[in-house]
């Protein structure tokens, strides 16, 4: 009988695997991004390594020293245990954080822009008290903008009735809307001296919510030639909840990472971060086979940095709140081995 | 909160301002830079190699000598070196960024004097 090794579920849950169970599910991984989004297969050099990294029954693993990667995190000054300026010092002084990111426990623009005074000041507070580059990080979240939270129809509701016109209508008014509130609260941090900003789990609402972003992005961009814009995404396929928008002539709706990079890297963005979500069913093998093979044609042609997104049920780390550190160490040396990636 | 930060740092990052993780940070940042061209720029500003960048022992002696602030340590603190936004001003020089934090406090310092 084949030895086994213990790894981990996309839930995090522990399984024992054989070396040959853990290659079929990177193979079965990879097969299906190669069948969901058309995109080629990793090469058999990079299946193998895969392999490696998960059959090896070690707790922890890391990249080739000299390989390491930039560390953007996102929440990181969010006030878990203590205020948020002390959690972006432990941030810097203690996790080794490349840059850290002051944010609202609401996370959302809209909520934000009633307190982005506050936020400034807290900004301007944490540049005088940090050597680390900070960013502002809060979600598009244009779901905040409809019916009973906002003032624009539900398109939730509308659409479901067949009233596709005012569904529509609704998100494209939800997206002006968005857009001043988005742009608003980036220009008060960036004259606070922010680093950056970065528009987290876009097109989470679909591709409203994306096209919000992207102009919320090209308006800073042109007021702000070195502010740092990452736009980090919400999945790996954008939801056509309205259909028809497009972003420089590109349809938002159904793109994969490749044609979000794109459409990203022309809003002006500095830092694209791909999320490919993780199925809690699968193996962590197979998560992250499968989310490599989504991402490695952004690898292909970006200019701009890329920061995939390994966090909690995104990059192939389980879905937990307690990760282990052995699924996350094998998730980011996976991502930052294959890809080449800029950062995560 | 343990895992995430701490497993990634240790399995990939380049280490914050215990290396010089934050300097090829901010070139991707001010300049969306790809991480070959960033470490590249950041290690010739430093005088270092781009394999160097990582290398907490050698950096924190680059940064102690050109004033890129420290981590400060239960064994050891840098009273007499700059500190954070201070800090910041020298990163910028070396960069060639002129970092937000930096002008606003400059444009605030000797407030008096400059409005007569």
């Amino acid at each position: 009988m084949e030895h086994t090794v213990p790894t981990r579920m996309g839930d995090g849950s522990m399984v024992h695997m054989s070396r040959s169970d853990i290659e079929a599910e990177v193979r079965a991984g990879v097969e299906a991004a190669v069948k969901r989004a058309k995109t080629p297969p990793l090469a058999e050099d990079e299946i193998e390594h895969l392999v490696d990294i998960y059959a090896s029954p070690s707790r922890f693993t890391g990249v080739d020293i000299g390989t390491e990667v930039v560390l953007s995190y996102d929440g990181s000054g969010v006030g878990t245990f203590t205020a948020r300026l002390q959690d972006l010092q432990m941030y810097e002084q203690c996790f080794a954080a490349d840059l850290v990111e002051l944010c609202h426990g609401d996370y959302s623009f809209k909520a934000v822009k009633t307190i982005a005074a506050y936020e400034a000041q807290s900004m301007r507070d944490a540049q005088l008290a940090l050597t680390v580059p900070v960013q502002y990080g809060a979600m598009p979240n244009l779901g905040l903008y409809c019916r009973p939270d906002g003032p624009v129809p539900n398109w939730a509701e509308l659409l479901p009735l067949g009233r596709f016109d005012e569904a529509r209508a609704g998100q494209e008014e939800a997206v002006e809307l968005a857009v001043t509130d988005m742009v608003n609260v980036g220009v008060d941090l960036a004259e606070a001296g922010a680093d950056g900003i970065d528009f987290d789990t876009a097109g989470a609402a679909g591709d409203a919510d994306f096209l919000a972003t992207l102009r919320a992005a090209e308006a800073l961009r042109a007021r702000y030639p070195e502010f740092g814009i990452e736009i980090g995404m919400a999945g790996e396929f954008v939801l056509g909840m309205h259909g028809e928008l497009e972003y420089d002539g590109m349809r938002l709706a159904g793109l994969w990472p490749r044609d979000q990079l794109r459409v990203a890297t022309k809003a002006g963005a500095h830092m694209f971060g791909p999320a490919v979500n993780v199925n809690t069913s699968k193996s962590a093998a197979w998560n992250v086979a499968r989310a490599v093979t989504l991402v490695k044609p952004c690898m292909d042609e970006t200019t701009i940095p890329i920061h995939m997104n390994a966090g909690m049920g995104v990059g192939g780390v389980p879905m937990t709140s307690y990760n282990p550190v052995d699924a996350v160490s094998r998730a980011s040396r996976a991502c930052v081995d294959i890809l080449r990636l800029d950062g995560l | 909160m343990f895992a995430m930060p701490v497993a990634h740092a240790c399995a990939s990052g380049l280490g914050g301002m215990r290396a010089a993780g934050d300097l090829v940070a901010r070139m991707q940042m001010a300049r969306g830079m790809r991480l070959t061209e960033a470490k590249t720029y950041v290690a010739e500003r430093l005088g270092v190699t781009p394999f160097d960048l990582s290398d907490p022992v050698l950096m924190n002696e680059r940064r102690g000598e050109l004033g890129l602030g420290r981590v400060t340590t239960f064994e050891l603190s840098h009273p007499d070196e700059p500190t954070a936004v201070e800090a910041k001003s020298n990163i910028g020089d070396l960069l060639g960024l002129e970092i937000a934090s930096v002008r606003l406090l400059e444009s605030h310092l000797h407030h008096a004097v400059r409005t007569g």
